[in-house]
């Protein structure tokens, strides 16, 4: 009797446990919702997500130039860092000895744990240096971001990347050995392949790690509100936007970065969504 | 060697290993860079003022960020690894198959683990500073935080109970143990490395973490003298310094520190997930 009860108590438990996670999201889209989306009509939809000016100080808000920053951000990540993150994770799963492996996924794990900020400073003391006295400008850039993001968003590529790699069943690359192809071959036109969606996956994932920097880019974008015109501009994004301003904000300039804040949050929840659909598919 | 069937195969071949082997290196190169960079840099800036108990605009201290940090980690994991815990127990040891509750529970925890900081950092400062009248705190930065890692707390330890083998719990069953006392003599204590691996994974995240912690635990440079009172972590503060943008060289300091750490970090992370696998 006794345990039975302390049996019911401990499901129960457990069960309010798991309805944590419930219960954040639930908060987090209450608030945020609640918070943003309100000011969003009041400064007229359209106008907020396509308005060009953002001047707090005469009332007039209009993110798109944020929006683009942002999308101009990640686009060049992507260019950058997902090529080098998929044949690094091609190299970890099929070409790399186990010594050397040993050594390398390591420090790719290292990679992922280091502090944004670390890696914003980085890209603050070496790269904006580096592109103002190559390219001249200022160095703070669209490029700079780009770079920062590419190299932020690699462990991201290659851990998942690789998983999906390591995932394809060795039929596929014995099957294409036995029809007399090469390691490389094998492993690019049957491994490869097969492993698509969960490639994809990574990109999706690496794309919702770049969109939602924060510390890193303010450090090395520059910040200017404007619409991105070439990558030796500087740029300001979404995520830069609300940090940079909400430390002095009031009344409709606050409640206009937290309405910054739902679009960016409806941004990464597509995206999930997405990845959870790739990931979901990778796995059937 | 590796004999091809022609030329052409042979060059296709060395191409594309060599690609791979670049990008490997490119990989790694990097992170060297990055790490001989800040090390060179950093380690001559490291002196012993910077450890001191007061931070004065003089001798810009680190020390103070560094007990921020310890407390905001301590209090963020209290909060986060028993619900983390229960709640994987839940999912692979209660939970039926199929069930529309755990399907619900995995696509809230995803969305959690795909949200910005900053976006957790917003809603703290709504929830916490403003609407429960925290203002800038030690303890609503701690819950932010606790937010931000249960889904990482969650995953690791439903992956260490799946790894437990069923014979275990048939065992135990067998010996007349209900289902509360095998989860917890017999389940929970064959997960512990795997469980510590993922709690140590989140002391780097939040170690590392910025943007949730302005809005929320705020900037105060001194030790924090409760729950209730502000101050700024050891990565916020290397941001606050960029903000004042006065003190190169105790950003290195920092950078240093934070590099440290993180890598200890993984290092023990990774010794305990060797562990496990070892069994």
């Amino acid at each position: 009797m006794n345990k039975r009860i302390s049996e019911r108590v401990a499901q129960g438990g457990f069960l309010l446990c798991a309805c944590a996670s419930i219960l954040a999201v639930s908060l987090i889209c209450l608030f945020l919702f609640g918070s943003g989306i309100p000011t969003i009509v009041k400064l007229g939809t359209w106008n907020f997500l396509s308005g060009t000016t953002w001047k707090p100080a005469n009332d007039v808000y209009g993110i798109l130039p944020m929006i683009a920053g942002s999308v101009c951000a990640t686009l060049g990540a992507i260019v950058i860092g997902v090529p080098v993150g998929i044949l690094t994770s091609i190299y970890l799963a099929r070409f790399c000895p186990l010594r050397l492996y040993r050594l390398v996924k390591p420090a790719v794990d290292l990679l992922a744990g280091i502090p944004s900020v670390v890696y914003g400073f980085f890209g603050l003391m070496v790269l904006v240096p580096l592109i103002r006295s190559v390219f001249g400008g200022t160095g703070s850039s669209l490029l700079a971001a780009a770079l920062i993001l590419g190299i932020m968003i690699l462990p991201t590529v290659i851990g998942v990347s690789e998983a999906a790699l390591r995932a394809v069943p060795d039929s596929y690359y014995e099957g294409a050995l036995a029809l007399g192809a090469t390691h490389e071959r094998s492993v690019f036109y049957a491994v490869l392949p097969a492993a698509k969606s969960g490639i994809l996956a990574s990109v999706i994932l690496g794309v919702g790690r770049a969109v939602g920097e924060t510390m890193a880019v303010i450090m090395v974008a520059g910040n200017q509100v404007r619409m991105p015109d070439g990558l030796l501009k500087g740029v300001r994004t979404l995520t830069a936007n609300i940090v940079l301003e909400m430390g002095y904000a009031a009344d409709l300039h606050r409640e206009a970065l937290f309405a910054t804040a739902v679009v960016l949050f409806v941004f990464t929840l597509l995206i999930n969504l997405l990845f959870s659909f790739l990931k979901r598919r990778a796995g059937q | 060697m590796t004999e091809y069937p022609n030329r052409a195969a042979r060059t296709s071949a060395r191409l594309l290993r060599l690609l791979v082997t670049a990008a490997a290196a490119l990989t790694v190169g990097t992170l060297l860079l990055l790490v001989g960079y800040i090390l060179v840099k950093g380690i001559p800036s490291l002196s012993p003022s910077l450890f001191s108990i007061h931070y004065t605009s003089e001798n810009v201290s680190l020390f103070p960020a560094v007990i921020n940090t310890l407390v905001l980690t301590a209090l963020s994991l209290l909060l986060a690894v028993p619900i983390g815990i229960g709640s994987a127990v839940y999912l692979v040891e209660y939970a039926r198959r199929g069930s529309r509750l755990v399907a619900l529970v995995r696509l809230t925890t995803e969305t959690l683990s795909g949200i910005p900081s900053i976006v957790y950092g917003l809603f703290g400062s709504l929830l916490f500073v403003t609407y429960l009248g925290w203002g800038w705190s030690i303890l609503a930065g701690a819950c932010t935080l606790g937010i931000m890692i249960l889904p990482l707390i969650m995953r690791t330890t439903e992956e260490a109970l799946k790894a437990v083998p069923d014979s275990f719990r048939e065992g135990s069953f067998g010996l007349g143990a209900g289902r509360l006392r095998t989860t917890i003599r017999i389940v929970l204590p064959a997960a512990i490395p795997g469980i510590l691996a993922g709690v140590i994974l989140a002391v780097g995240r939040i170690v590392g973490e910025t943007a949730a912690l302005i809005y929320t635990a705020g900037t105060a440079a001194q030790v924090a003298t409760g729950l209730m009172s502000a101050g700024r972590s050891l990565s916020v503060h290397m941001y606050m310094l960029w903000v004042e943008g006065l003190n190169t060289d105790q950003s290195y300091a920092t950078a240093v520190i934070l590099f440290f750490v993180v890598a200890g970090i993984n290092a023990l992370s990774a010794l305990l997930a060797k562990k496990l696998t070892r069994g």
